[in-house]
Order: C-alpha cells, then structure tokens, then sequence
C-alpha cells in the first residue's frame, strides 16, 4: 500500500505554500500588475497592427509580388513611392477621393445636423420617424451600392422617375452611373442617403448635451432664436460636429464597397478612388511591393491629417 | 471461467473502439468525395447532372464549389496562390495556364495523357493551344480542353422576319434585312433598330460587352479590333507591340467599337457583361446581342425557335475572327486526392461522356464529337459554333495576364464609354502600360 496519508507536518507544509504564493502576488507592485492586464493587448496589437505595418512598409521598398513567391525579391529603394508620386493616373484617383470625401461630408454635414434640429423637437410620430430617418445607415454597403444600380437603372429605375416626375426629363434621356458628369455625383448622393443619419445622431448626442440653463440664460438676455443658434447651440455642438466630420473622413477615405458595387470605378476611370487602385494594383494586378507603397502613403496621409484635426478638435473643446 | 465485471468492461470497451475504427474507416471509404471548382452559370449546372455518372461508376462523391464570374478569377486565383486544398480540379480560365503552369498550381498532364491513351490530336486544335499548352504551341500540357466557347451574336429572329420592318429596311438600304456578316452591315442594322418601335416598344440596336471591373469590355472590344488588324505582338519577335496593339487598323476597329456603343446600344449599359446581355435580350430590348456560346441553349430553350437566331462574329477587312473562350480543368497540384481527380479527367475525356456533355448543354472540344456528321443539326447555334471554333484568337495567357487585362480595361473603357481622347491615345496608352508589365515580369 503506498497511500499519503496527510500528517500535521505535510498539512504545514501546504498551508505555508498556499500562503507564501498569496503573499507573493499581494506583493505585486501597481506596475506589474498593470503590465499583467495590458501585455496581452500590447501583444495582439503587435501581432496584428505592428507587425505587419512594420512588414508593409518593409515590402514597400522591393519589388514583391505576391502571387510569384518564387521570384528573387529584390530591393528597388523608393522607386515604387517616386512612381506613384509621379503617376498622373493615380493623382487623378487622389482628386476624385478628395471630391467624394469633401461634398459627402459637407452635405452629411449639413442635412444631418438640421435632421438632429428637428428630431431634436418633441413631435407626434417622433420615436417613429427617428427610426425611419436611422434605417439607411443600418444596411450593409454592398446592399446599398447593388440597390442603387438599380434605382440609377435609366430605364427601370426609380430614380430618373423621380427626376422625369419633377422635371419633365424623360427618364431614359439621361444616366446617372454612365455618365461622366453626373457618376461622380451619384457616389456622393448615395454616400449622403447612407451616413446623414449618423451624423444626425452624433449631433444630437451634442444638441442634448447643452444645459437648459443655457437657454434660459440667453432667454433672460432675450436673445433671438438666431443669435441663440450662433452664439449657443453651434458652438456647445461644434465639437461633436467635428468628430462626426472625423469619423465621416476617415471612413469615406478609404471606401470601398459601396463605390466598387455601384460604378465599379467607371465609366473609364472617373469613379476610381484610391482604394479601389490599391485593390487593383494588390489583389488583381498582384503588385504587392507597389500596393503596400500606396498603402503607406495613405496611411501616412490620413494619419497626418487626423492628428491636426485632433489638435484643432481639442483647442475647439478646450474654448 | 466466469468473467469479472472488469473483464466485460475491458471487452466492451475493445469492441467499441474496434467498432468505431471500422466504422471510420468504412465512412472514409464511403466519403470519398473531389471538389470541383468552376464559374456559376448554366454549363456548371449541366455539369453537375453529367457528374452523377462519375459519381455511380466510382463511388467518389462530387462536391462543386461554383462562383459567380465577376469573381471566379478574384477567387480562384486567391485560391490558386494560397495554395489552398480546396480545389481538387478546377476548370480554369485560358488566361490563367501560363501563370499555374509557371507557379505550380497544375499539375502537369503528358504523363497522364500518354500512360491513358489520351490524345491532344483528338482535341480542337483552337481549345488544345487555348486552354491546355503553356508555353503556347508547344506539347506541354496542364489541361484537359474541358468547355470550348468563344464569342457568338444572338438576333431576334422574329424582328427580322416583320414584313413590314423587312420592307422599310430594303427601302434604306437596298438590300434584305439579315443576320450581318461584316462590321458595316452589321453597324447598318444596329442603327436600324436603335430607337425603333416594335410592337409599341422602343427597341434598341445591339448589346456589347462594356464591364469594366473584370474583363468584360476587352472580351468585346477584341472581336472588332482583331478583324481590323489588332495584334498583340509582331508574330516574328514575341512582345515587340508596337505598330501592332496601336496599328491603324487596331485603332480604325476600337473606333468602330465605340461608334457602335455610341449610336445603338440601350441606354445604361455602360458597366454590362454576359447577364445584361441575356437579360436586354430576353426581354425585347436589343436586335442583336454578343454573348458567349455557352449561354446559347438555355436562351434558345427559353425563348423558343421563332424568336431566336444566331450569328457568327462579322468579318472586317483584315480578317475573320472571334474572341475565344472556354476552359481546360486541371488537377490542383495541392490537392490531397490528385489520384480520384485524374481518375476524374480519365473519364470525362471518354467520348461517350463528351458526347452527353454536349447534348446536355456543355461544349465539347472532342473532334469525335463536334465533326461527327450530325453535329451542325444537333441545334440551331451548332453550325456558328463550328465556324467559330475555327477563328478564334486568345487574349494574353501570360503568367502576368491579370495586369495586361487591368490595363486593357482601363484604357478601352476609358475611351469606349468614358469618352476620354482618342482610339490611337488609348491604344498607343495599351503598349506603354503593357510595355512596363513585360519588364517587371523580366521579359
């Protein structure tokens, strides 16, 4: 028989173990317990941010192609970043980012915070309507930019009705995705229909963040309702105004789907924006040491510009 | 001896384990299945229904993994270069042989060929050069020709027999009104009907391919250009493009392309590849349709003899060819079942099998089939296919063949439907952009 039988020594022995460890970890400074919660965190963020920007910008300098992993790598300097700062195609994809993100954003802009005005306001059918007003940006992208290819169809479509019905045009005179006028326009006008209800909720988030003793503050002023809006509400949502702005660009940036599904970047190439090239030149053409190039020019551009507008952003706050 | 309780569990416990060994082993065996990887559209559905036969004389279950085409290429090849297993055979696009050839992705088939009695000379030459030889004609090959296909043109039969549309076209034209065999006639019928009333519906002339994200408007344009001179390259010094992608009659056939998405195509179709096509066809919208061959039975099956005919790509003045094409299946040379997938292309190669892959809504490459003397009765669409067959011309199977298409589709769909510059601007654009994909391919 080999069983262990405990004996008051053994049980000492145990109890005394068990002890030591508790006081051991009770012995624990403030920072190492800290570095016991965060080092998880700091190693996933290396594993899956770090690293591979560290790894992009590696393969930014050579001329890797993915889908040739056989070819001999070979370093090519800043040739691919000096080729994309001269190439005229891509500076032409840079100005119809920027004419997306710049009429998008004014318009979300403007008609999401008259929409927060609005909905700011007790009405019948308030709940009902704020919900109706949110739909749009509950849908996925891909669905909206398949939806409103149809709805751009000249002939089918809902939208040119609508246009022949307030216009007299008839509807399959004109199209709005073909053509090289207007298809600029209609990504923005679908991005508009999308996203106004987020900047809605945004700057209601702002509007009901103002104290009512502000209001009856500039009441007992008798201030007009304009000079209330100038000098009161815009200012205390000013802030909330601007991270909606910096949400909206940052994602508008870099957008993707809903582009690629309604206009493919086309007609010619008039749609294309950046991220689409990058898709083009990473996953189709399989250019990845010039994709990963792009990619940090981007980053790099959107990173800067960020971090101004986060400083502009906190001196907003701050007044 | 009686046993103990210990004993009976010890047994008990043996039998389970030897059950479940057998069991597993008898459900592999009776698991063996291949994945087939192909596009989704009615050729992969007759596929499913020919496989069956596999399926009863082998017992290997078929599994088939089908996407749509605008991203087939996208995610095959994501597929291919990953070396994923999850396709054991897949029917791969023409352009895609000399980027898997070179990457490894096939496996290569001479051996299989010879040790099978499986002959390249039993095969189209047009499919066997297309979709099978890397490089190109030369007796390499990593293919077995699987779907032959090229571009062909649908007209709306009945349209061309209304007396009185026959009438008003004679008076213009002073001649019958019938399917076009150049690209004049052709542009004197499309023009004819564009904006035309029939049976008080506006009708318009022709639907041409015009996609843009993968290789649609390319897929279109080639048929025009290619009979007014296009070339790839000088046929006696390989990528020397100049004065050949850009010749004059390259650009006079891009001209034409465009003069036809100009005047007669439906209003919308700037971003248009097969399904438009099928769908402005069925329903009334064009005269004349470009599509390719293997969407021929179900729209003849779906409009019926008397509102359907067929044409082979009109003739220009430098020659009479057709975009081709089609598909070769291969063995993925990363798959764990490369054995039950030769064994698959062993038996598909069998002519019986092709035969019925013919009559079932496939196309055969098989000689024995498509020259057998009933073949041009078989359907209505048999005799254009076999014309065509005969005239048709690829796009580039480079290894690199992805950046040579991008390119292509930038530059033609910037000046076809954006209306960007000129043909010659585009084209002498063509040989810049192909010029620099050559040299970061070393070539």
């Amino acid at each position: 028989m080999n069983a262990s039988v405990d004996t008051p020594e053994t049980t000492a022995v145990r109890v005394t173990s068990g002890a030591a460890r508790r006081i051991r970890l009770r012995g624990l400074s403030d920072r190492s317990i800290a570095w016991l919660f965060i080092t998880p965190t700091i190693a996933l963020l290396l594993a899956i941010n770090i690293f591979p920007l560290i790894w992009t910008i590696q393969m930014s300098f050579t001329n890797y192609k993915a889908n040739m992993g056989w070819l001999r790598i070979k370093n090519v300097g800043i040739a691919n970043y000096s080729d994309i700062l001269g190439d005229p195609d891509l500076w032409a994809g840079m100005q119809t980012t920027a004419h997306f993100v710049f009429w998008s954003i004014l318009l979300e802009v403007v008609l999401g915070f008259a929409l927060a005005l609005l909905v700011n306001h007790k009405f019948r059918g308030h709940s009902f309507w704020t919900t109706v007003i949110l739909l749009p940006m509950m849908l996925s992208p891909a669905v909206v930019g398949n939806f409103w290819t149809f709805l751009y169809q000249p002939q089918v479509g809902l939208f040119n009705y609508l246009v022949n019905f307030f216009s007299g045009i008839p509807p399959s005179s004109f199209q709005m995705i073909g053509d090289v006028q207007l298809a600029p326009w209609t990504i923005v006008l679908v991005d508009t229909w999308m996203w106004t209800p987020y900047v809605m909720l945004i700057c209601l988030a702002g509007l009901r963040s103002i104290p009512d003793s502000i209001y009856e503050a500039a009441e007992v002023d008798r201030a007009s309702a304009w000079r209330t809006f100038w000098s009161v509400t815009l200012p205390m949502v000013m802030p909330f105004l601007m991270l909606a702005v910096l949400f909206r660009a940052i994602e508008n940036f870099k957008m993707f789907d809903m582009v690629n599904l309604l206009t493919n970047g086309g007609p010619g190439s008039l749609t294309e924006t950046v991220s689409i090239t990058l898709k083009r030149a990473a996953f189709e053409k399989w250019h990845t040491g010039w994709s990963s190039a792009l990619a940090i020019i981007l980053f790099v551009a959107v990173f800067g510009a960020a971090n101004i507008y986060i400083k502009v952003l906190n001196k907003v706050r701050q007044r | 001896m009686k046993p103990t309780d210990k004993t009976v569990r010890g047994v008990v416990a043996l039998a389970t384990i030897a059950a479940l060994a057998l069991g597993s082993g008898a459900a592999r065996a009776e698991d063996k299945s291949l994945t087939l990887c192909w596009a989704a559209w009615d050729p992969a559905n007759a596929l499913v229904e020919l496989s069956k036969d596999f399926t009863a004389k082998t017992g290997v279950k078929m599994k088939f993994e089908f996407v749509p085409w605008t991203s087939y290429a996208d995610r095959f090849l994501n597929e291919l270069n990953s070396h994923s297993k999850l396709c054991d055979l897949i029917i791969g696009d023409s352009q895609w042989i000399g980027g898997s050839a070179e990457n490894g992705h096939y496996v290569k088939l001479n051996d299989f060929f010879d040790k099978n009695g499986i002959k390249m000379s039993d095969f189209v030459d047009a499919t066997v050069v297309g979709y099978s030889e890397w490089p190109k004609n030369t007796p390499n090959y990593w293919a077995l020709p699987a779907m032959a296909d090229a571009v062909g043109w649908t007209y709306r039969k009945d349209w061309f027999a209304m007396p009185d549309v026959r009438k008003d076209f004679k008076a213009k034209y002073g001649r019958d009104l019938a399917p076009p065999k150049d690209w004049d006639e052709f542009l004197q019928v499309a023009k004819f009907f564009q904006g035309r009333q029939i049976a008080g519906k506006k009708v318009y002339g022709a639907y041409i391919f015009t996609e843009r994200g993968s290789e649609g408007i390319t897929m279109g344009v080639t048929n025009v250009m290619y009979d007014y001179g296009f070339e790839y390259d000088n046929p006696k010094k390989p990528y020397e493009m100049n004065g050949f992608v850009n010749s004059a009659g390259a650009v006079k056939g891009l001209e034409i392309y465009k003069q036809i998405f100009d005047c007669c195509t439906a209003p919308g179709m700037t971003n248009a590849y097969m399904s438009e096509g099928l769908d402005a066809f069925k329903s009334g919208q064009v005269a004349m349709q470009m599509n390719w061959f293997a969407f021929f039975p179900g729209l003849y099956k779906a409009m019926g003899p008397d509102k359907i005919g067929f044409f082979v790509n009109p003739a220009g003045p430098s020659g009479h060819y057709s975009q081709l094409g089609g598909q070769g299946i291969s063995v993925v040379s990363y798959s764990d079942h490369k054995d039950d997938a030769l064994n698959y292309i062993k038996w598909f190669a069998q002519p019986s099998v092709q035969q019925k892959w013919w009559e079932i809504g496939g196309y055969s490459a098989l000689k024995a089939v498509v020259e057998a003397p009933g073949f041009p009765k078989s359907a209505p669409f048999a005799p254009d296919f076999l014309v065509t067959m005969g005239i048709v011309k690829d796009f580039w199977a480079e290894p690199n063949y992805a950046s040579l298409l991008l390119d292509m589709q930038k530059r033609i769909h910037n000046y076809v439907v954006a209306g960007q510059g000129t043909a010659q601007l585009a084209l002498d654009g063509l040989v810049k952009d192909w010029t620099k994909d050559f040299k970061d391919a070393g070539k």
